[in-house]
């Protein structure tokens, strides 16, 4: 793999919770144009693995470089202008609630471009055209659904026109129609406009369907980050029971348990 | 054994005190950045709009005016029926003028328009703050490469400092008349006298006063709403402690600072 297409390079990244270590060496690379899925239970770690993707807190060590900068070094500044080619769609929509769908849409545009109001409304109504939201733009968020405030977030996230798009649990508390509308219109942007789109889920049917590449984590460690087609041949126990929903049985170890039990008791 | 309860209290006190350290740390971190936005954000590319300012400004100002305008003219009265009465042991009834003239302006009008601001708006502000923490609209901000500070802090801070002294001015004369028109039922002095009088034994100095003492609580309120807002981790129960405590904070923080202000300033 050619380091310069890398869009996404982790490598080594550690980070802690308090004192608690959630994530535990962590290295993948996604390239430019690829979907990138990022699969695992409940409490493995991938939603932090996501903040730290996004700049939003500070690892312990390790590097996070995206479109080949480090972003666990740069400058305010320079983050912002990387922020510039960054969109992120999160699980609850975030759309400002105090804003209309439209205006949450202009919002990254009014505050890094100097477009004149026409052209920005017109490129925000273009995007939400793409996420099928077109002639929604006067509502507010709370007269969304659910499904709607996921296009709404999406279409906010790609109205810079990002290179990097980061959409956290697309189909969490959809019906099973518009997650495979959404699935579509991820491929579709991928497709048309060349961007890496990481996605993190736990629906498999989801995961394998938009996948180019997954990665496994569980318990903050990868347990694998290969192609769709290798992850579903895989032998490794845990990424089996995770794609035939087996429910783990780990042998309790008694010394531990009493420890646990009896902790901070005087 | 018995040692535990001690210790446990000890702990406790020690969490408690390093916790309130780290709470006004961060507060007053959160004032310097707030600052810095509204001075230098222009140049860092994160400038701090007009036009937000003008809207807070309608919100925390503007709207608080018929509140502020009726709890002025109920002290204002107030002042002047106690006054009276009190006065009236020395039969010195006419000297009540003097008396609502100065405690209005240095004390009681910046005092009331500070508390009725930070209930107001002190709350709302931490619970607006607050929902957009929970709902990750915070994070939403900082994706799009919006400083959270620059953009809500900021320009509340700005609009708290221009809209906090003009209401606590509209709270001087508006009281005054309160009084001034309790005077002219009950001891037959005429309002223009009244007013007369105020302006004689007032010196610039008194208004300043009042007026400097509005601009800190302007800060306590915004810091200590947007803070608390901040702060907010645990869902919506978190956003219900985080208003309250933004309103009780915020009039102690008020009170406790308009006395350090006045120690140092009136002796």
């Amino acid at each position: 793999m050619n380091a310069t297409d890398l869009a996404i390079d982790v490598s080594h990244l550690v980070t802690h919770y308090g004192s608690r270590k959630i994530l535990d060496d962590i290295s993948f690379q996604a390239r430019q144009g690829e979907i990138m899925v990022i699969m695992g239970g409940s409490g493995s770690g991938k939603s932090t693995l996501l903040r730290h993707l996004l700049g939003l807190h500070q690892p312990t060590s390790g590097s996070i470089k995206l479109l080949g900068r480090d972003i666990t070094k740069l400058s305010a500044d320079e983050m912002y202008d990387l922020r510039k080619n960054m969109g992120v769609a999160f699980q609850g929509g975030a759309l400002f609630n105090s804003m209309t769908v439209g205006e949450n849409v202009e919002l990254p545009l009014r505050e890094h471009t100097r477009l004149d109001d026409n052209t920005i409304r017109i490129m925000s109504r273009m995007k939400l055209e793409v996420v099928n939201l077109a002639g929604f733009e006067n509502l507010m968020p709370a007269e969304l659904s659910g499904g709607m405030i996921k296009r709404a977030a999406l279409a906010r996230a790609i109205v810079m026109d990002p290179r990097l798009l980061f959409f956290d649990e697309p189909s969490a508390g959809l019906d099973p129609v518009v997650s495979a509308e959404l699935d579509e219109l991820i491929l579709l942007l991928r497709d048309a406009m060349n961007m890496t789109i990481v996605v993190v889920t736990h629906e498999l049917d989801s995961a394998f369907k938009i996948a180019d590449r997954i990665t496994v984590l569980d318990q903050g460690r990868i347990l694998m980050s290969d192609t769709t087609a290798a992850v579903r041949a895989s032998d490794n126990e845990r990424i089996q029971s995770l794609l035939n929903r087996t429910p783990r049985n780990e042998v309790i170890n008694p010394d531990e348990y009493l420890e646990r039990l009896t902790r901070e008791i005087f | 054994m018995t040692l535990n309860p001690l210790l446990s209290f000890v702990s406790q006190v020690g969490q408690r005190s390093l916790q309130s350290v780290r709470e006004v740390g961060y507060h007053a971190a959160l004032l310097v950045e707030a600052f810095y936005w509204l001075l230098f954000g222009h140049w860092r590319r994160q400038p701090v709009r007009l036009g937000a300012v003008f809207k807070e400004a309608v919100g925390v100002g503007v709207n608080a005016i018929p509140i502020v305008a009726l709890a002025s003219f109920a002290t204002g009265m107030m002042l002047a029926i106690q006054g009276i009465y009190t006065l009236r042991t020395f039969g010195a009834e006419e000297q009540v003028v003097l008396g609502i003239a100065l405690s209005v302006t240095r004390e009681f009008a910046p005092l009331i328009t500070g508390i009725f601001v930070a209930g107001r708006s002190g709350s709302a502000i931490a619970a607006r703050i607050g929902t957009m923490q929970i709902s990750q609209e915070i994070d939403a901000l900082r994706v799009i490469g919006i400083n959270p500070v620059r953009y809500l802090v900021a320009p509340l801070l700005a609009a708290m400092l221009l809209t906090l002294p003009a209401l606590t001015i509209l709270s001087d004369l508006v009281a005054l008349f309160g009084g001034a028109l309790y005077c002219a039922g009950e001891l037959s002095l005429p309002i223009d006298i009244f007013f007369e009088r105020t302006f004689e034994v007032l010196v610039a100095e008194d208004v300043i006063h009042g007026v400097l003492k509005s601009f800190i609580f302007a800060v306590i309120v915004t810091l200590i709403g947007a803070g608390n807002g901040f702060n907010v981790s645990a869902g919506a129960e978190g956003v219900g402690q985080a208003t309250t405590r933004a309103v009780v904070l915020g009039c102690i923080g008020i009170i406790l600072a308009d006395m350090v202000f006045t120690f140092l300033t009136s002796r």
